[in-house]
């Protein structure tokens, strides 16, 4: 249960602006709008509750967390190498920033077509496969341009990755150097990416894109183009991911290869499973966890964070495979009496034969 | 023409820890529908366990690769028991999710033990030093570990075609279903074709010791070739898990030798073309799952 109510047999052809007409029950969409107004109280007091850079952090990865569950949740395509687009991005965006001093929210939004450009090959590749095929092919792409990073020293600068990324805003001197403002002056283009997701799930094509996950042969017969489905989300998410990556360099002022590795892959999957598959906004609610949690263990010294962030998963996956989203929706839902849907879930609780 | 052959032995060589390793992987898909993630962390368990019995108890190489494969037999028979099997009935999505956590609690519990750097192995005298044939100079250890490897892909061969287990597991890798609908128990094969296929991966690791750096990150990047060669190879298909792990090794040694910049790239190039002319692999079957 989520953001997500489109639940009408979604084989039929939606109209125009067939979404926004069905099944919202009285009272569920000013249910809706304290939800979105106590997230953005939250999004603005968040830099004055914790350090602003980690704030900063948080809001980079719950957009990534968002793009990915656009995939995931949505599409039904796990991708594992969504870091190829974060880190992609990351790279153009501090490239641009070094070489053209552009305002930052231009340099990121270069670095988000850049990476939906390199999407639009991957993807046409990796939607040959679906399921665990798709996660592994994804995944070895990723891993590709990993090694191009990491070789490419005259542009990359390997292993020393892009220092000094300025920040340029106009020439607003409290943005540039004060990670608080900066933080603020950010804000707007988080907010963007994942109104734009929302708006896709919401759409004619987000239903259809559902109905492609939901029962791919039914679609194609119907005369969708699944493929094309697949690869213009494919390309969506990834853009929205190079947003976020493009952000997260300006933030730090350095692109490293850990942007492009894939543990920076498999911590956002981390990230919008713990938060709740398909639920598309427990992405930032396992962001906070997870950036908060690394924040912790670093400052405190401890070393082998993947000790825990490991047993994160494993306990998340094991016990609490709706995430956190999920399962307090679910909760809720079971006392309002109402019956729960699984129409959410991008992976589905299926008996699967192997 | 020796530095070609030389290059040959050399991917040859890498190719056997390929091979071995994702006969490991094909053979626990398989009869699991499992797509380890935490492979690539138990084939560094292999090397580290090799090193660290070495150093503790003064097991010597021979032995290790008898003993470390047994002992992460066990591993994978407990991770069975313990973990996976809870996430059988579901969305193979799951189990590979878990065991990706798992690798990464492996790998920084791994490196929290014994550190970055990495751990000492020796090999016996024998295996040291170059094999002289006229004028061509081939490293012993390279030529015995792709001579082991062979062995251990014809044993295992032998077993999948000469027994009723292995039977039964090619049955189940090929075609799942019908392999059930025979009436053929597949569950109780379930935890020891696990442990089985993690202990490969270990034997994989034990092998690579002594020409490889033994760290904590050692299985990290040798996951990812790992699932780059079983796309090649296809992934329901055991032949296709052995050539494609030597036709990948080949590739990264012929690339380490003439375009040293782009060796690694090579290898998803080559896995990018062969998803674009056959989406199943050289040898896959019709996509399921």
């Amino acid at each position: 249960m989520s953001t997500h109510t489109a639940h009408s047999d979604a084989t039929t052809a939606p109209g125009p602006s067939g979404v926004e007409r069905v099944t919202h029950a009285t009272g569920r969409s000013w249910r809706h709008l304290a939800l979105l107004a106590a997230g953005l109280v939250l999004a603005l007091a968040l830099p004055r509750i914790i350090y602003p850079p980690v704030a900063m952090d948080i809001a980079a990865w719950a957009l990534f967390a968002v793009a990915l569950d656009l995939l995931l949740g949505f599409g039904g395509l796990l991708s594992f190498g969504h870091a190829a687009f974060w880190g992609g991005s990351a790279y153009v965006t501090g490239l641009v920033a070094i070489n053209y001093g552009l305002p930052f929210p231009l340099a990121v939004l270069v670095g988000a077509v850049a990476a939906m450009l390199l999407a639009l090959p991957i993807g046409y590749l990796s939607v040959r496969s679906t399921g665990i095929y798709f996660a592994m092919v994804t995944l070895a792409f990723a891993q590709m341009i990993y090694f191009i990073a990491n070789q490419w020293n005259d542009v990359t600068g390997g292993e020393n990755g892009l220092q000094s990324v300025p920040t340029n805003f106009f020439g607003i001197e409290a943005v540039e150097t004060d990670s608080f403002w900066f933080y603020y002056a950010a804000l707007p283009m988080i907010i963007l990416g994942m109104w734009i997701a929302w708006r896709v799930v919401h759409s004619p094509f987000g239903r259809v894109l559902v109905a492609t996950r939901d029962n791919a042969p039914r679609a194609r017969a119907l005369g969708y183009n699944v493929e094309g489905y697949r690869i213009t989300v494919f390309v969506i998410s990834a853009g929205l991911a190079g947003l976020a990556g493009g952000l997260f360099a300006i933030s730090h002022g350095f692109v490293s290869l850990q942007e492009v590795i894939w543990n920076t892959s498999g911590k956002v999957v981390l990230i919008t499973v713990l938060g709740g598959i398909g639920t598309l906004w427990g992405g930032i609610l396992g962001a906070i966890v997870i950036v908060v949690l690394e924040d912790q263990l670093a400052s405190s010294g401890f070393e082998g964070i993947g000790i825990i962030t490991g047993t994160v998963f494993v306990v998340v996956v094991l016990l609490f495979r709706r995430g956190i989203w999920g399962t307090v929706a679910d909760f809720l839902a079971r006392r309002k009496g109402r019956e729960v849907e699984g129409d959410d879930v991008g992976i589905a609780d299926e008996e699967h034969q192997p | 023409m020796n530095s070609v052959l030389q290059y040959t032995i050399q991917g040859l060589a890498t190719g056997s820890f390929y091979a071995i390793a994702a006969l490991g992987l094909a053979i626990i898909f398989g009869v699991l529908g499992v797509v380890n993630f935490a492979h690539g962390a138990c084939y560094m368990l292999g090397a580290v366990v090799a090193a660290v019995l070495l150093d503790v108890i003064g097991l010597n190489f021979w032995a290790a690769l008898i003993v470390v494969p047994i002992l992460l037999f066990i591993f994978g028979v407990i991770l069975e028991r313990g973990l996976v099997r809870w996430l059988l009935q579901l969305d193979p999505l799951y189990n590979f999710l878990l065991t990706f956590g798992l690798s990464l609690f492996l790998v920084d519990l791994i490196k929290r033990q014994y550190g970055v750097s990495g751990l000492p192995y020796t090999i016996p005298d024998v295996l040291t030093g170059q094999i002289i044939m006229g004028s061509l100079r081939l490293p012993t250890y390279h030529v015995f570990v792709f001579v082991a490897s062979l062995l251990v892909c014809l044993a295992v061969w032998m077993l999948m075609t000469r027994t009723r287990l292995g039977m039964i597991v090619r049955a189940a890798t090929e075609r799942s279903e019908l392999t059930r609908a025979l009436g053929i128990d597949v569950g109780r094969w379930v935890t020891p074709v696990f442990g089985f296929g993690i202990a490969l991966a270990g034997l994989a690791g034990v092998l690579a010791a002594p020409m490889r750096a033994i760290t904590a990150d050692m299985g990290s990047s040798f996951i990812i070739i790992l699932f780059a060669v079983v796309v090649i190879g296809g992934l329901g298909s055991i032949v296709g898990a052995v050539v494609a792990g030597f036709l990948v090794g080949l590739v990264e040694a012929f690339g380490q030798a003439y375009a040293p910049t782009f060796s690694q790239v090579a290898i998803f190039v080559l896995m990018a073309l062969v998803i674009l002319f056959k989406p199943n692999g050289l040898f896959g079957r019709e996509e399921s799952a």
